[in-house]
Order: C-alpha cells, then structure tokens, then sequence
C-alpha cells in the first residue's frame, strides 16, 4: 500500500477500465464470491456423490426407527421402543435442563464470590481469590472427572442409605429425597400457587411506583411471604389435601440387586447430573466472579461515596447504586459464559449424562448417519446460543444508562 | 492485497476439488509408505500400547499381516486408537484404511453404513461381569441391576433387548471410552459391566482386585468381530480378506513362522499356492507372490497370533472355543488359495 501511496498521483487521463481501482475492485469482489459459492456447491456436491459411491445411506427416515437402547434419565416418556427422534429429544431435554441450572447457579455463586472477591475483610476476600484462581485453571473436563470419579468413590454404596440429613440421603446411586405427589384435585392448588408469584410481582411493581410518587414504603417482604404460602395453603386445606409426600423407599431385604432405594419413591438426582452440575456452575462461576468485579470496579468510587453521603448503608449501597450500574458492564461478558456453559455441557459424555451429543452419538452410532446427526447438533446449539444472546441482548438494552 | 488473495483461494479451491477423485486404496498405501490402522484405545489382547508405544494384540497383528503382505516390513503401520463411536467415521471419510477394532459384523453396518468385512478374526459374544461378593450366578438374576457399558456399541442394544425380553428392570449407565466404564464399575456405581466377552476378560485385568469379579456363565449374543474396509474400492478389500484368510489358511496346512523357510519346498500342491511357489496368487490381489510368505513369516499363522495375544498362556487365558479351526470344532474356516 505504501508504495502505491508514494507513486505520483495519477493523472486525469482516462485510465483504462483494467487500471481503474474502482472497476477492478468489484471485479475482485464479484471473484470472490462466486469461489466461495462455487467451493460450498463443490463441498455439497462432493459430500453427495461420495455418500452414494459408499452406499451410505441418508435422509430423515431413520428419525422414526425404533431406538432401541435405554436412557438413564427422561424427563418425558421414553422407553427403549421409543424412536430415534424421541431419543434425541430426551437429550436435548436433558441439555437444557443440565444448562439451565447450571447457569443458575454459576451466576448465584459467581455474584456471591465476585462480591466476595471485592470485601475489606481479608480472609473473605483471600477465599474468593483462591477459588477463582484454582478453578478457573484446570481444565473443566478434569473438573468433570474429580467430581465423578473421586467423589463417587467417597460416597457410600449402593445398599447403604447414607443419610445426610432425615430424609435426604446420598449414595452412589445418587442424591435422593422426598418428591410432591400431585394427586386429583391438586390443580387449584398449583394454580394459587402461579396466581401468588404473579401477585407478588404486581405488588412489588405498585410499591415501586408510589415509592416513586410519595416516598412512603410498603413491606413488600411480607406481603410476597402471606401470598406464596398463604394462598396456596388455604386452598390445599380446602380442597382436602390432595397433595402428598412421597419418601425414598429402602429396602433392607430381597434379592440382593433389588435392595437399596426403590424407583418410583421420592425423588432422585443421579451422579452424573450431579457431578456435571456442580463442575459446570464451579467453574462457570469462576469466571463470573471476575465479570462482577470488573463491573463493581467500573463503577467510580464517587458513587459510593455520594451514597454514604446520602446515609444510604454499605448494603443498600451496593444493592441500589453500584450493581445496577455496574450490569451494564457486566450483561455482554456474563451473556458469554452462559453461552460458554450451555456449550461445555456437551462434555457430559465423558461420564455417562445423556445430554444431547451422548445420545446423538449413540444414534450416530447405530444408524450410521453423521451428517444428519452433527447437523441436528449444529443446529440445536446455535439455535440455544442465539436464543440465550437475544435474551441478553433484550437485557441489556434494558439496563443501559438511558440517555437524554 | 486482493491480487495477492484472489490466486490463494482459487487455488485452494481447485485443490480441494482435485482430491476428491480418489485413487485405490492399495495405491494410497504403497505411495504413502505404511497403513493406517484403526484400533481401540487400548483392550488387553486385541489391541494395547505398552509403556513404549508399542501396540500389540490380535487385531493389531491383523494391520501387522497387511503391512507385511504389501511392504514385507510388518512394522510399516500406525495406529489410530479410536472410541467405539469414532470408528465408522474415520473409515469412512478415508482416515484409516482398515479398522480391526473389535467391531461386530451386523447387517446394518454392513449394509447401509457403507463398510465391508473383511472376516472374522475372533468370534465372540456379550457377557456380564459382576462382582463374587453379589452372590449372582446367572444373569436371570440380574433384576434390577445397574448396568455399565460403552455408547454406541452393539452392546448398548442387547442388553436393552436382553433385560426388556426377560422381563427384568435395570438402568444403564453409558460411557463413551471403555476406561471410563472401568472406572464407574471398579467404583460401585454399576452392579454389573457388560460389553463382549473377551473384553471382559481384557477389562478384568485393570480392575483395582481382579480376583473379586466373575464373568458370569450367559452370553447373550452373537458378536462375531473382524476388520472393516470402505465399501466401494474392491482391489483393497480382495486383498485384506485374503490376508485374513491366509493365516488362517496357513494354520491349517501346520505352517507356521518358524517352518515357513522349509515349508517353501514342501510338494503339497496346497501349501505351494499358498507360499507362491506355484500359481500367481499375489498378482491378482496386487502384490508380490510371496506376500503370504511375507504374512507368515513375520506375524505367523491364526493359531500364532491367537495364542500369543489371548490364548491360555497370556494373562487374560481365553481358551480357543469356537475360534478353533473348523477341523477342530471351531468355526474358523478360509476358503483355499486356488
């Protein structure tokens, strides 16, 4: 470029239409293009005759074959007669139900260390550097391993209750614990119960505004707590009860495999949710934590002082005046990490989760169809990936400093 | 700067285009120098890398026979240690030329999945190991077990088809490299492991205490397992079925590596074609005439390699069963050389 730039201007003479930068850059332009065209219909059509000369099959059909494997946990009905397709929609389920917590708890956690990481009390703040520090440099599927293989072994067996606290017990199997069992009638109650959040939102946005307009507060704690579980409860009550709790059952005597806690009685989370969970928000949260400093420490100083000034107390300061300001900081990388997460989530075949790419693998496997499956895997994550940005992205445009 | 990009990424382009017409397979290989073997990621017997590298067992041995029938060096292979999952793919797309990997010849894989097989180098079938101290002797008493096994295997679907037939509940846990099954087993997390027989008896050794698990009487399949090709490149699958065939061709002639040198001068018409001396076998599947000679001279017979890897004398002392020769009450039987 520099040597063009240092060559005499040129003249006015009519360059002809080969030397004329703007004609010959679209050429180039238009050049480029049709290569990369022509090398994507080269890719199809490649992929295409090569599958035929291999008498590879392809198509959707193999979506409604029998699957004919078992998968451990289904959040829908699902058997080993189920079709392929369910059997990918099971993993899909699973995917989103293990990301979705996960990134619940990566945020609850990161905020709570990321806040932590900032304290004046030196040991606080020591802990929340150590964690971060250590977590966030192994690798996750290390990560990943400890929790399953190490902690697995700590655990006690199969046919050991391993009560934690009553009711609740851990073994190998799994965590397990007392589970609501809907019965008929139980509808009213499930109804109060939405009715009592939606109320609860409602009033906090009424007290929001006539703080706004006059100041005077209303005790909005109180009124959520009598709502959430005063609604309901009278409703259950009146209704007969038709809730129950159903307790894990154990079995102490038997044939020697049927022992330990029966299916079907309270509730179960296996090993593999629980460790995949626990790696996945851990060292999600790492990072979230650095998110929530940075964004604490964007915010200047003066704000906190101007908020002391106003009597406002550390607390309320931080809650009301700095994190609100510091979201916008910290919305575009935090929406990174959920993405981040949702995506490690696929490492959960290294130890048995049947997230989406486990099952997909397994019907990979039996059918033999690599370009379909990678495709539904492709797709499947993009599709959470932009839904989750797009969310973010809403967010953030909503907590922007709006300005005049 | 676009003038220097432009002739980049054509030429790219055409590159790419030009690979796509494929040569033989059998070419590939002899210009590339060695075959690219796929194998497992490391089962005692079948195939296994020690603390050097070194691969060793019964389907290496397979790639071992090849790269002596076509370059007369047995050490001209590298091995792809492949997940039970990645197997087919990287057949398929041309990263391997063959894949010994313990895999079982279902109609299926044979058919719609685009492979070929070449034989069966070890017939074999599921089983379950579980431990002593459970006090089960059969499987039918398996109800309610916690299974362990590897994803996207043929074993994930018959012990579906297995329990769901007897009628008995039980929850598979699915890990995608054997270890890791090893590992969730060896920990408590399953009653029972299930995969081939023979890896049982392979897996068995990893164990923390070996002696306290037992393989249990059932077997509940049939999972004859042999080397694949691709389907389509019929002078490469020729030749990798009779190397196949030869050693076992060879053990049933009693010629082994040590007596193949004076078995070239034997006057049995049948051991003649076998070792080149009469006839022009090698021609036609693209090779030297020795290259059965080759074959036995440096990986030696069936019956060699069998006892070597997995047989009484080793470690996991699997007797020889149905993998004897036809002549013996097994089922190990090769069309002749003629």
């Amino acid at each position: 470029m520099a040597v063009e730039d240092a060559r005499p201007a040129r003249a006015t003479d009519r360059a002809s239409l080969v030397n004329d930068p703007k004609v010959r850059g679209a050429v180039y332009q238009i050049l480029l293009v049709l290569a990369l065209a022509w090398l994507i219909w080269e890719i199809i059509d490649n992929t295409r005759t090569n599958l035929e000369q291999r008498n590879m099959a392809t198509g959707w059909g193999f979506l409604d074959e029998t699957a004919g494997f078992g998968i451990i946990l289904n959040l829908v009905q699902y058997s080993e007669v189920s079709s392929y397709g369910r059997a990918l929609f099971v993993g899909f389920l699973n995917t989103l139900l293990v990301a979705g917590i996960g990134v619940f708890f990566a945020t609850v956690i990161g905020f709570i260390v990321g806040i932590a990481r900032l304290s004046k009390n030196w040991v606080i703040s020591r802990i929340a550097y150590v964690y971060i520090e250590v977590l966030r440099n192994i690798p996750l599927l290390l990560q990943i391993f400890f929790w399953y293989f190490a902690v697995l072994r700590a655990v006690p067996g199969k046919r050991e209750m391993g009560t934690i606290i009553p009711g609740f017990h851990l073994n190998i199997a799994g965590l397990r614990g007392p589970a609501p069992v809907f019965q008929e009638g139980s509808t009213a109650t499930v109804v109060a119960f939405i009715l009592a959040v939606a109320l609860t939102v409602a009033v906090k946005i009424w007290a929001g505004r006539r703080q706004a307009a006059t100041g005077e507060q209303f005790p909005v704690l109180w009124t959520a707590i009598g709502l959430i579980v005063g609604l309901p409860l009278i409703i259950f009550l009146a209704t007969g009860m038709p809730i129950s709790i159903s307790y894990p059952e154990f079995k102490e005597t038997g044939p020697i495999l049927m022992r330990g806690f029966q299916e079907g009685t309270g509730f179960v989370l296996i090993p593999e949710f629980l460790s995949l969970l626990l790696a996945l928000s851990l060292y999600t949260a790492t990072f979230i934590a650095e998110i929530v400093r940075a964004g604490i420490l964007a915010v200047s100083h003066g704000q906190t002082e101007a908020s002391y000034a106003l009597g406002l107390r550390p607390g309320s300061t931080l809650r009301l005046v700095i994190i609100p300001q510091a979201m916008r900081v910290i919305i575009p990388p935090l929406t990174s990490q959920y993405l981040n997460l949702t995506k490690n989530s696929s490492l959960a075949v290294a130890i048995a989760y049947p997230d989406l790419v486990s099952v997909g693998g397994t019907v990979l496997n039996q059918t033999g169809q690599a370009i379909e499956i990678i495709a539904i895997w492709m797709l499947v994550y993009l599709t959470i990936s932009l839904l989750t940005s797009a969310f973010m992205n809403w967010y953030n445009k909503r907590m922007a400093l709006v300005e005049r | 700067m676009t003038m220097k990009i432009m002739p980049l990424v054509l030429g790219a382009a055409v590159a790419l285009a030009a690979t796509a017409a494929n040569a033989g397979t059998l070419d590939d290989v002899k210009a590339k120098g060695f075959v690219q073997c796929g194998v497992s990621q490391g089962l005692p017997g079948f195939s296994n890398p020690d603390d050097q590298g070194n691969w060793t067992g019964l389907d290496v041995d397979y790639c071992r026979a090849l790269a002596a029938a076509i370059f007369n060096d047995p050490e001209k292979v590298k091995f792809s240690p492949l997940s039970a999952k990645e197997r087919f793919t990287a057949l398929q797309s041309g990263e391997i030329d063959v894949l010994p990997r313990n895999t079982t010849w279902t109609m299926s894989r044979d058919t719609a999945l685009g492979l070929n097989f070449v034989g069966v180098n070890y017939y074999d079938g599921q089983g379950f190991m579980v431990r002593k101290s459970l006090g089960v002797a059969s499987a039918l008493e398996l109800s309610g077990a916690n299974v362990c096994t590897n994803t996207g295997t043929t074993t994930e679907l018959n012990v579906a088809d297995y329990f769901r037939s007897k009628d008995m509940p039980y929850q598979i846990v699915a890990f995608e490299k054997a270890d890791e099954v090893v590992q969730a087993y060896d920990a408590g997390r399953c009653d029972v492991y299930t995969t081939d027989a023979s890896g049982l008896y392979a897996q068995r050794l990893k164990l923390t205490n070996p002696d306290e698990h037992m393989v249990l009487p059932e077997i509940i399949s049939k999972e004859p397992l042999g080397p694949v090709v691709r389907q389509g490149d019929d002078e490469w699958f020729n030749l990798a079925k009779w190397v196949h065939f030869a050693t076992i061709n060879a053990e049933e002639l009693g010629v082994t590596s040590a007596n193949v040198d004076e078995m070239k001068n034997s006057e049995t018409p049948s051991i003649k074609r076998l070792l080149g001396t009469e006839g022009e076998y090698g021609k036609a599947i693209g090779l030297d005439n020795d290259w059965a000679y080759n074959v036995i001279k440096h990986v030696g017979n069936y019956g060699e390699i069998f006892e070597r890897n997995v047989g009484p004398s080793t470690q996991l002392g699997i007797a020889r069963g149905l993998n004897a020769l036809w002549s013996k009450g097994g089922l190990q039987y090769a069309p002749p050389v003629r």
